[in-house]
């Protein structure tokens, strides 16, 4: 009896019609598309508050908005960018690519990955309706260091803190799922070392997502006993301390840091191999270094600090810990370079992506070492320096990545061909007004110009002019993007059944547009490697 | 038996779609909603402060579950499972205890943090010992923290919680009045109890089985009750509160947020229970069974290290 009700029950239709289509789904593809259009929307909202930050910093003086309202700027600027914009992408690239990387149906849990993305929405509605708040939105910086978040912060911390806990539920129900997904639904014969490197990037990611975004919520509970119940955390006159915040929230946002960045990693290991001709050079390197940049992320925690007070002791043992990771990550740039070495290279927009990436992102890495340099970092510590350093890893990082893997994948999903041109376009104008905006401020920065501030000494003016253009020059190339995608999915070129000439992987394996289900029996797997 | 496709894989379950993820994150917007709401204006001293969208939220959220979890059973019984969707069910419980094991590591983090640094530094010693002696020079250092070092601005507990040292053997038996002591007891015990159970389950004894449960759950309501007390203890007579500094913020905390997951539990252990006494359950299909006990384990262990470093050391 229960076979034949079993086989009665296997659903193989294609999507609903009307809205119900997204609010239901189970598809992984579906909620990947969720994923990313809802990312992109973050983006542009994250954007905005940023031009508004470099429209004040156009020149020195209060021209547009108060102190006060900066600030908040700068704090939803960065929560929305790190939690709505990068984190979201990478987890809607997750949703479309792993399944079928793996040769999977679907995701493990296809019911929590709707809840997952379903929760994403709501949290974001909640933390921007702060803005409409008595008191105004957070403004005590995307880190939140108490007391500036406990004692003096606006009542709309209240809804902050309890939008992180949503986001983390959503985090942690999205990396289990992605965790069961690539360790009991990779196709037979499929071991660990024969994944694609995007799908070890995510196991790594999702290992460390579950390891630290309780870490958060463990701190914003802090955070709340010490508003609403007088507990005394990071009250030093309750035998507390501030700097206890620090410690606990670095220890989630230092690893948070390589989450936004190991999902990149995994989608530069594809596209450089293929626009190369050549397989990826050491592939097994390339796993042990990312799993070691994993677990040492968990141990440099307070190179945020080095300013704080704390002990000489810790301050040497965290450099060093910290320096360390400069050699697996050294180890992935070696061999994406040497991926390169004498291949046949053709410069598609994706592969223009990812080797920006490459050199923009070494940048942003070796003036990591600077600040990682403890004695150094007096010098560095909250100046633009620090500001331009992590631009280059998350926005020359990260978002390259997400941009280099969307247009790698995109005809593949969509069936549509992008205009090639067009997107060429936007990596330049990417390219040139990132590193306009940013490649200045380590100048403004090393000669001591504070982060998060809306007016500045004269001197900084003509950096933040320029700063200011390239910020422009950057967001609203995003809107060519936008472009590019819309009359892409409306009127672009069919994609070819191959899309590109050495792309490798079960995901090419598809027919293009890839169809609502993949991989319903697993597919044939042969490992390319010897065992 | 799961059905099989065609190359003779047992094909693995996918929902074609599901109305209950987006009423569990409707549900679950509109409880951190109305807690948000209903915190700020408590803080902000309102007359009648609402609860209304908090409840509403809560029940919506419990109505839901309530039907997704009575949906997962049902199409276990049809035969949906395979044993692959199986494991997918053991590697997501697992790595949903590790991330519980990591909330917790928070706030042991926080606890071994202030006695090892932060607490000496107030007292004057150690490496940053300038902070005691700019701040509170007359603060002394010792740990459970009973005079803070403003005294005045957050009062002290009169008492702690810290068990009898144990330097001798009529302190020993004073042990035997130290209800921690005896919550250990009870917690261990039911660990034990639910591994019976367990081991029933596997050998098909279902009488057993459904003592075995019983026994399980009132261990840990009495558990759960001995906390109360506890608290109640610590509030009326010890004058240890929520807000009587660092050692009563780790203490309730700590505390807290293991009662909090020895409340689930229990409510966990009541629902598998029903089951057992409905029949569900059997020697070759048990997830839901294990994934309870697993949890349950977890809060054992759990209690264990709040033993040892927030009552024992």
């Amino acid at each position: 009896m229960a076979e034949a009700t079993a086989s009665t029950h296997i659903e193989h239709s294609g999507p609903d019609a009307g809205i119900t289509r997204w609010l239901y789904t189970t598809n992984h593809k579906d909620i990947g598309t969720l994923y990313l259009w809802f990312s992109f929307l973050m983006f542009l909202f994250g954007g905005v508050l940023a031009l508004v930050v470099r429209a004040e910093l156009f020149q020195p003086g209060l021209q547009f908005i108060e102190p006060q309202l900066f600030n908040q700027m700068t704090t939803m600027h960065g929560l929305i960018m790190v939690f709505g914009a990068i984190m979201p992408a990478f987890v809607g690239f997750a949703n479309w690519l792993i399944p079928m990387m793996v040769g999977a149906p679907d995701m493990a849990l296809p019911r929590m990955n709707n809840l997952s993305f379903w929760i994403l929405p709501f949290a974001f509605a909640m933390l921007a309706s702060t803005f409409l708040m008595p008191g105004g939105a957070p403004d005590f910086g995307w880190t939140f260091y108490a007391p500036l978040s406990t004692t003096y912060a606006p009542d709309s911390v209240t809804f902050f803190i309890l939008a992180i806990h949503l986001m983390g539920a959503s985090s942690i129900m999205g990396s289990i799922n992605i965790i069961a997904t690539i360790l009991n639904m990779r196709t037979p014969g499929m071991k660990l070392m024969d994944m694609p490197l995007f799908v070890w990037s995510w196991l790594i990611t999702a290992y460390l997502l579950i390891a630290v975004m309780p870490v958060l919520a463990g701190v914003v509970t802090m955070m709340l006993f010490d508003i609403h119940f007088g507990t005394s955390f990071f009250n030093a006159a309750g035998g507390g301390d501030p700097v206890l915040f620090q410690h606990v929230f670095w220890f989630f946002g230092h690893p948070e840091v390589y989450i936004m960045i190991l999902p990149a990693f995994g989608i530069v290991s594809h596209v450089i191999p293929a626009f190369s001709r050549k397989p990826l050079f050491g592939y097994s390197s390339m796993v042990y270094a990312m799993a070691a940049i994993a677990i040492m992320s968990m141990v440099v925690w307070a190179h945020h600090m080095f300013t704080v007070g704390m002990p000489t002791v810790a301050q040497l043992i965290f450099m060093y810990l910290t320096m360390l990771i400069a050699v697996p990550t050294g180890v992935k740039v070696f061999n994406w370079i040497s991926t390169m070495w004498r291949g046949s290279i053709t410069y598609e927009t994706p592969m223009m992506f990812a080797i920006a990436f490459i050199i923009l992102f070494t940048l942003g890495g070796f003036t990591g070492i600077m600040l990682a340099i403890a004695p150094a970092d007096y010098q560095y510590h909250d100046t633009y320096f620090v500001v331009a350093h992590f631009h280059y890893v998350l926005v020359a990082g990260a978002l390259f990545g997400i941009f280099s893997g969307i247009y790698y994948w995109f005809p593949k999903w969509s069936g549509k061909m992008y205009n090639e041109g067009l997107a060429k376009l936007h990596f330049w104008l990417s390219f040139i007004g990132f590193n306009l905006t940013f490649f200045v401020q380590h100048f403004s920065g090393l000669a001591g110009m504070p982060r998060r501030i809306p007016d500045y000494a004269l001197q900084f003016a003509d950096f933040n002019m320029i700063s200011s253009i390239g910020a422009y020059l950057f967001g609203f190339s995003q809107l060519l993007f936008l472009f590019i995608l819309v009359s892409a999915i409306r009127s672009g070129k069919p994609a070819t059944q191959e899309v590109w000439d050495n792309a490798e992987g079960l995901e090419w394996t598809v027919p293009t547009p890839a169809p609502y289900h993949t991989f319903e029996t697993p597919p044939e797997f042969k490992s390319r490697r010897a065992h | 038996m799961a059905s099989e496709s065609a190359e003779g894989y047992p094909a693995y379950y996918v929902p074609h779609n599901s109305k209950y993820p987006i009423w569990t994150a409707v549900s679950l917007i509109l409880v951190m909603a109305g807690l948000g709401l209903w915190l700020v204006q408590l803080k902000n001293d309102y007359a009648d402060p609402t609860q209304l969208l908090f409840v509403a939220g809560a029940l919506a959220l419990g109505v839901t579950l309530f039907f997704w979890f009575s949906k997962v059973i049902k199409e276990n019984f049809a035969g949906l499972v395979s044993p692959q969707l199986n494991r997918s069910y053991v590697w997501s419980m697992g790595w949903f205890i590790f991330s519980e094991v990591m909330f917790f590591a928070a706030f042991f983090g926080a606890l071994f943090y202030v006695r090892s640094f932060a607490v000496p530094w107030l007292g004057g010693e150690g490496d940053k010992a300038l902070t005691g002696e700019y701040l509170w020079p007359d603060f002394n250092r010792q740990w459970p923290v009973l005079q803070n070092p403003d005294a005045t601005a957050v009062p002290g507990p009169a008492e702690s919680m810290a068990a009898p040292p144990l330097d001798s053997l009529s302190r020993l038996l004073s042990w035997g009045t130290y209800l921690p002591f005896w919550n250990t007891v009870i917690l261990l015990a039911s660990s034990v109890t639910i591994h019976f159970a367990h081991t029933a389950l596997k050998n098909d004894r279902r009488r057993n089985l459904n003592a075995w449960m019983v026994v399980t759950i009132l261990l840990g309501v009495l558990f759960l009750a001995l906390q109360v007390e506890e608290y109640v203890l610590a509030y009326t007579e010890m004058g240890l509160t929520l807000n009587s500094g660092i050692y009563g913020s780790t203490f309730f905390l700590l505390t807290g947020f293991h009662g909090f997951h020895v409340t689930l539990g229990t409510f966990m252990l009541i629902v598998i229970a029903l089951r057992c006494f409905k029949g569900h359950f059997n020697t070759r299909d048990q997830f839901g069974f294990e994934a309870v006990s697993w949890y349950w384990h977890f809060v054992d262990v759990v209690w264990l290290g709040l033993f040892t470093f927030v009552y024992v050391l």
